[in-house]
């Protein structure tokens, strides 16, 4: 088991890529710009050892935006770590080149929320039917949206 | 630090693209609605039972018909959620309903009964459907549970038809959450009771 406290950690990922983040007891949490966050991604995977990615979603913030935020696990050191990223429009760059799970997670997230992630291999809906109008987990998604013929 | 995402080595599966589908749609969209009943053993019965004294005939036979249908009532499989747990239970043999002459049978085109055992989704509705117009007729649709008759408690999630009844016509309800295999087996016979009066309830 290698030791990498999340302060440490934290004090790694200032130093290479300048980024600030908060730490909770081993999990740590970064803010990344959008054009950096496929950058951040093998920093932490190849630096980190973060090997395992635990899942990927994202937040609708109204008139602030969308923000997407993925969590990626060092399971020796038991280190958590949480990158957040602040969307300028609904496309992000895609981790699926870092982590092989984050394609379906991705999937999943652009038939949510309607992120397009650039450079997707299979960019397609995951859940919903492939003639799906709309994206669910907006805030401005009708939950009473006429969806033809069954409702 | 170059990121180069992996190829797919499965092209996704095209569904309109399957053989059999397309053969079943073709002869789906050839196929009118009203030709479900055959007309012409209809306009016999009619015939015979407008002889003198032929309604004896034509009742009597009613009788034995419904009596074989109602007693060899095949539902198909169509489990969809925790519903299925229980209709499984019903099928097993604690509560037996084998002693009706309902056998579960995984084909739709031998079956008389579709029980609706769970969430229907807006997803997986046209396959129900489509399961439903595979069956044979007469036949006859069981809503199981809350979810199957209304929605339930997802009713008013984006995803979810409010009740199977959007669908596929109804016969008999059972509520519960899920209903317990009693639930059912009463539906099952209340089910039975229509029927035995098939032809006085109109032609499905």
């Amino acid at each position: 088991m290698t030791a990498l406290a999340a302060s440490d950690a934290a004090a790694r990922l200032r130093q290479e890529l300048n980024l600030d983040s908060t730490v909770d007891g081993q999990m740590l949490t970064a803010t990344v710009p959008t054009e950096r966050w496929q950058a951040a991604g093998s920093f932490v995977r190849d630096a980190l050892g973060c090997r395992f990615f635990n899942f990927l979603t994202a937040i609708d913030w109204k008139e602030q935006g969308l923000e997407v935020l993925c969590r990626v696990d060092n399971l020796d050191a038991r280190l958590a770590v949480m990158l957040r990223t602040r969307l300028g429009s609904a496309s992000c760059p895609t981790l699926t080149g870092v982590w092989r799970g984050a394609d379906w997670m991705e999937r999943e997230c652009y038939d949510m929320f309607g992120i397009t992630f650039e450079g997707h291999p299979d960019h397609r809906r995951i859940l919903l039917g492939d003639d799906w109008e709309g994206h669910p987990l907006r805030k401005d998604y009708a939950v009473d949206t006429p969806h033809t013929p069954y409702r | 630090m170059e990121v180069k995402p992996p190829v797919p080595e499965v092209p996704p599966p095209v569904w309109t693209e399957f053989k059999d589908l397309q053969e079943f749609e073709k002869y789906r969209q050839q196929r009118t609605d009203d030709d479900k009943t055959s007309n012409t053993l209809a306009s016999i019965a009619d015939a015979i039972h407008h002889m003198p004294g032929g309604w004896i005939v034509t009742t009597s036979t009613d009788k034995v018909f419904n009596w074989a249908r109602k007693s060899s009532i095949w539902p198909v499989t169509f489990g969809l959620a925790c519903c299925a747990i229980e209709m499984m239970a019903t099928f097993a043999s604690r509560f037996d309903v084998e002693r009706f002459g309902m056998v579960p049978w995984a084909s739709p085109r031998h079956s008389d009964l579709m029980i609706v055992s769970g969430t229907v989704t807006i997803k997986m509705a046209p396959m129900l459907k489509r399961i439903y117009d595979q069956m044979a007729d007469p036949k006859w649709v069981v809503s199981m549970g809350s979810c199957a008759n209304s929605g339930g408690p997802f009713r008013h999630g984006y995803h979810v038809v409010k009740g199977v009844d959007r669908v596929v016509p109804v016969d008999v309800y059972v509520p519960g959450c899920p209903p317990t295999p009693d639930s059912l087996m009463y539906g099952l016979l209340k089910l039975q009771e229509q029927v035995a009066e098939f032809q006085k309830t109109g032609t499905k």
